[in-house]
């Protein structure tokens, strides 16, 4: 039998972060912010049928940026792990905290352990409830690194021009169509084209919901919400 | 397992969007059902009584009582025996209430689960289809005496109408167009609503004829509970329509309850 090539584990690491990141950067990008009434999720997506934002449960959103195969099986393992803990304990026991741990588990074995890395991140949201609880925003990178973000995060292509833009611009308490504006603006900021309510998926966890807090926004509302209702 | 194995079982596997098989994969313990008690142990499960259905023109009402019993003891007054299963659909339970609940919680669960992965909600049909199945899964129970018989009924949104559908032990799934009853006072809640159910009733014409059915089979059955005036404590009454699954509100049918009964001891009509 041959020997393998001798290749040192940091020179590996740094060959699959590099893939990993070129991989995501050529995707396009997607952010979330905290706004009055709970969290706004907005990617671009001229799909309509093909998701990057989803619900996982009754106050919890899942959004990937990368390759769609990998980041549809982290979202489908992810309402799985949510439902069974839901039915056996009870549905408040249910936290984007220990899913995000969970992903980021995942997402660290497949860098260590597989020939090729997930070219994925991923982000778990959870909205606070009506008394004042804060919401829960996390960002879990392709190598498992996991971050809690607050206010505002961004994913994807050109995130890092992205965050700056939303440092400079979040305001706490914003009114959904003044939140849905900036994100929209903060996706255009590295590039000289404008996103009409076609190129764009959005959705929001909603706190003054009854119990599922998620909700997509239709193409209508997305319209007038934009203020390029015809 | 070779390349083309593998990629082909990922086609065989259509079940990826259910919850009860992700539960029979990797926790089994805990579906219901799973360990079957031997029949002696089962003496005196709680049983929920009555619970009905009735189409109108919007779309579908569901009502029950509020008793469960032990025998001959009451086991709670103010047990809920309809289950909203999804925006569109409902599910009333009869039988043992232990795996009644539970099984309402699961199909509940399931639905949601379906919604959640595929991106849209399953057929009424299909949701009928999948409860049938839940029934079959708990057979080994019914013959020890846990018997689960649910109705399940929802707004079908390509027909643009109100459906039932009853169940028997086995998971058999029967539609009936109009009207039906389960549970021990099922009986008397039928002949009622033989003689009161119309063609294209109003919201209002279907509340008063499903609650005058709860209050005949409550009158006729023991295990039935009537409206109980003295705590408070009124038949859980549900309407499924294009716009959703919605409570109707108590002091509504406490309202109706008091009309009814009312209008029984002034006239002695149903008495």
């Amino acid at each position: 039998m041959p020997l393998p090539y001798y290749v040192s584990p940091e020179q590996m690491m740094k060959d699959k972060a590099e893939y990993a990141r070129k991989g995501i950067s050529r995707g396009r990008s997607l952010v979330t912010l905290e706004y009055g009434d709970g969290i706004l999720l907005v990617a671009e997506n001229p799909s309509t049928l093909l998701h990057k934002i989803s619900e996982i449960y009754d106050r919890i959103a899942f959004a990937g940026v990368g390759k769609y195969n990998e980041f549809e099986n982290l979202r489908i393992a992810g309402i799985r792990h949510a439902d069974v803990k839901g039915y056996s304990y009870s549905r408040g026991d249910v936290t984007a905290k220990a899913l995000a741990n969970a992903y980021s588990q995942a997402l660290g074995n497949i860098f260590t352990q597989d020939i090729k890395p997930f070219e994925v991140e991923v982000l778990v949201a959870e909205v606070g409830d009506a008394n004042g609880a804060r919401n829960e925003i996390y960002h879990i990178l392709y190598d498992g690194t996991i971050e809690d973000e607050r206010n505002y995060a961004a994913m994807g292509g050109q995130s890092d021009e992205i965050r700056r833009f939303l440092k400079d611009h979040h305001k706490e308490g914003m009114p959904l169509d003044e939140a849905l504006q900036l994100g929209v603006r903060a996706l255009t900021v590295t590039q000289n084209k404008t996103l009409t309510e076609k190129d764009l998926e959005v959705a929001v966890l909603d706190r003054t919901k009854a119990r599922r807090k998620f909700r997509r926004i239709p193409l209508e509302a997305l319209g007038q919400l934009l203020g390029t209702a015809r | 397992m070779t390349d083309g194995e593998r990629w082909r079982s990922l086609f065989n596997d259509y079940s990826n969007s259910s919850f009860l098989e992700v539960l029979r994969r990797e926790s089994p313990h805990l579906i219901p059902g799973h360990e079957v008690p031997a029949a002696a142990e089962v003496r005196e499960p709680v049983h929920g009584t009555t619970v009905l259905s009735v189409r109108y023109r919007d779309g579908v009402i569901m009502a029950g009582d509020r008793q469960a019993t032990a025998g001959y003891q009451v086991a709670s007054r103010r047990i809920e025996k309809i289950f909203k299963s999804d925006e569109l659909s409902g599910v009333g339970i009869a039988g043992a209430a232990g795996p009644a609940m539970e099984m309402a919680k699961l199909f509940q669960t399931e639905l949601e689960h379906y919604e959640k992965v595929e991106g849209e909600n399953l057929s009424l049909e299909g949701k009928a289809n999948r409860l049938s199945q839940m029934i079959r899964m708990n057979l080994p129970a019914a013959m020890q005496g846990l018997v689960v018989v649910p109705i399940f009924a929802g707004f079908d949104e390509k027909a643009g109408l109100g459906r039932l559908f009853k169940y028997d032990i086995t998971g058999g799934r029967y539609e009936e167009t109009n009207f039906d009853a389960q549970g021990s006072g099922s009986k008397d809640a039928r002949d009622s609503l033989k003689k009161l159910w119309k063609r294209d009733m109003s919201r209002d014409e279907a509340l008063r004829v499903s609650l005058e059915a709860l209050i005949d089979a409550a009158d006729e059955d023991v295990g039935t509970g009537g409206p109980d005036l003295v705590r408070g404590i009124f038949p859980s009454v549900k309407t499924i329509t294009r716009s959703g699954f919605g409570d109707v509100p108590e002091e509504e049918v406490k309202g109706l309850c008091e009309a009814i009964l009312g209008e029984r001891s002034r006239t002695g009509n149903g008495a």
